[in-house]
This record gives structure tokens, C-alpha cells and sequence, in this order.
């Protein structure tokens, strides 16, 4: 476990290709801090699929857009910061994957996961534009 | 992402390994059960025992798959779900829409 603050960033192109590097700098992370292996998979999980919806949704593929990820590791939690350039959406306005209406739609899933899996969930626009994800995952809520 | 396909009778029963995530994974899953639809398959197991990787776009490409085969007239049903992938189909309500089998022969037998 680690005593100090640290930060680390990536900034990666609007690439899907660029997922499964940020997934292991993630892997990476959380087995440093020492989130056990369930915790740390669903950290991972989180963090692609945020990637994923500012590639994808956010950004739509420009690969002139970036996506900037930052892990602040601290010695109770992890946060992590998914920012991207694109023009942003109302979270309250996201239908509920779970609305009898919307279960068998094949996307709407992943902000769902992000919130089931970590322990506080936030959105805002940036001031210069763009979407920012704001999730934490604590180390004493393991397992939960 | 790797997809084995057997038949036994005429079950097809597709042997997942790898992950199913948004682009490749996501895509050989579609394609296989598309071609298999194509052939005139439609009773279709889904064997995801060796799928150690799963986002949002796998699970939603698992129900995109099932609609497809059901508005076909076929049937496809799940066998051996890890605990992660239970895990995420049970917090979206979704264990209550696909069949699950935790036995080959439960799952072809269920046809």
C-alpha cells in the first residue's frame, strides 16, 4: 500500500486501439495499491468503459481529439479523471439500462457499470470544452 | 477473442475464449451468430466458460445476438457464465431474460 499522493497521466489520440494500454496502466495501479483482484477488474472495467464513451461518444473517433486519463493515488483511494473534447451531454438525461423499455437495447449499459462498481460517480463540462469523468473507488470499500 | 463452432444434432454451440469487448470481440460473436442464422441454425449455445474479459459492448452485443436469433424463430441460450459475467448480466436485469445452463447436456437437452 502506498503511503504517498501520486499522480499519473496519459493522453491518448481518440483511438479504440489505445483501451487495453489504459486498461493495464489501471491493472497496474490498482494491484500497486493493493485493491484486491475482483476490486481492481471492476476498477478496470470502469475506467475502459469511461475511456470508451469519451472516444466513442465523446469525441466521435476525431483522432485529432484528445482523451486525457489521470489516476490520483492517494493512500485511502483512488481517483481517476477521464476527460475528453467533445460536446458534452446531461447525464440525468442517460435512459435507465434497467427501464423494462430499455433492456434489450444492445448499448446504455456502461455509466450504469461505472456506478454499480465504483464508489462516487461525477460529470462535469469543462470550462474550455469537453466532459469530465470523476470516479473514486476507496480502499476500504473493497468487495462492496 | 476466439469462437470454436461444434454442432451436436443440429445445436451449435459456439466455444467462447478470449475477451468480448467493443470492436473485434464484439464483432466475431455478431458474425458468427449471423452466418449461423444464415446457414439456417437456429438453436445456438453460447459457451462462455473461457471468456476471462467482458465490457458493456460484449453484454450488449450478447443481447443483440439473443434478439436477433429470437426474431428469427431460434433460440439462443448461455452455458457456464463466469462470475463476472453473471455478475454484470444480474445487476442489469438480464439474468431474467437469457436462459443460463451450467451443463452442456442440460443445454442442448433444453431445445
Amino acid at each position: 500500500m502506498t503511503t504517498e499522493s501520486n499522480t499519473i497521466e496519459i493522453s491518448i489520440g481518440s483511438a479504440l486501439d489505445y483501451l487495453d494500454l489504459v486498461q493495464t496502466v489501471s491493472d497496474c495501479i490498482t494491484g500497486f495499491m493493493g485493491f484486491d483482484e475482483d476490486t481492481a477488474h471492476w476498477i478496470g472495467m470502469s475506467v475502459r468503459e469511461s475511456v470508451t464513451n469519451a472516444i466513442q461518444h465523446g469525441n466521435k473517433l476525431d483522432l485529432s481529439k484528445k482523451v486525457d486519463i489521470k489516476f490520483e493515488v492517494s493512500p485511502g483511494q483512488l481517483d481517476v479523471y477521464v476527460a475528453d473534447q467533445g460536446n458534452g451531454f446531461h447525464v440525468e438525461d442517460l435512459p435507465s439500462p434497467l427501464d423494462p423499455e430499455n433492456l434489450l437495447k444492445p448499448s446504455g449499459r456502461g455509466i450504469f457499470y461505472i456506478r454499480s462498481f465504483m464508489d462516487l460517480v461525477e460529470f462535469r463540462q469543462l470550462a474550455g470544452g469537453g466532459m469530465e469523468v470523476h470516479m473514486v473507488k476507496r480502499v476500504s470499500n473493497q468487495g462492496d | 477473442m476466439k469462437i470454436e463452432t461444434r454442432t451436436v444434432g443440429d445445436v451449435y454451440i459456439l466455444d467462447c475464449s478470449g475477451k468480448i469487448t467493443l470492436g473485434e470481440g464484439t464483432m466475431a460473436v455478431r458474425n458468427t451468430v449471423r452466418d449461423i442464422l444464415k446457414n439456417g441454425g437456429r438453436k445456438i449455445i453460447l459457451n462462455l466458460s473461457d471468456v476471462n474479459y467482458i465490457d458493456s459492448s460484449g453484454i450488449g452485443e450478447l443481447v443483440s445476438s439473443f434478439t436477433t436469433v429470437t426474431n428469427q424463430g431460434g433460440k439462443l441460450k448461455l452455458l457456464n457464465l463466469t462470475k463476472k459475467i453473471q455478475e454484470l448480466l444480474a445487476i442489469t436485469k438480464l439474468l431474467t431474460v437469457f436462459s443460463v445452463y451450467d451443463n452442456e447436456q442440460a443445454a442442448i437437452a433444453s431445445f
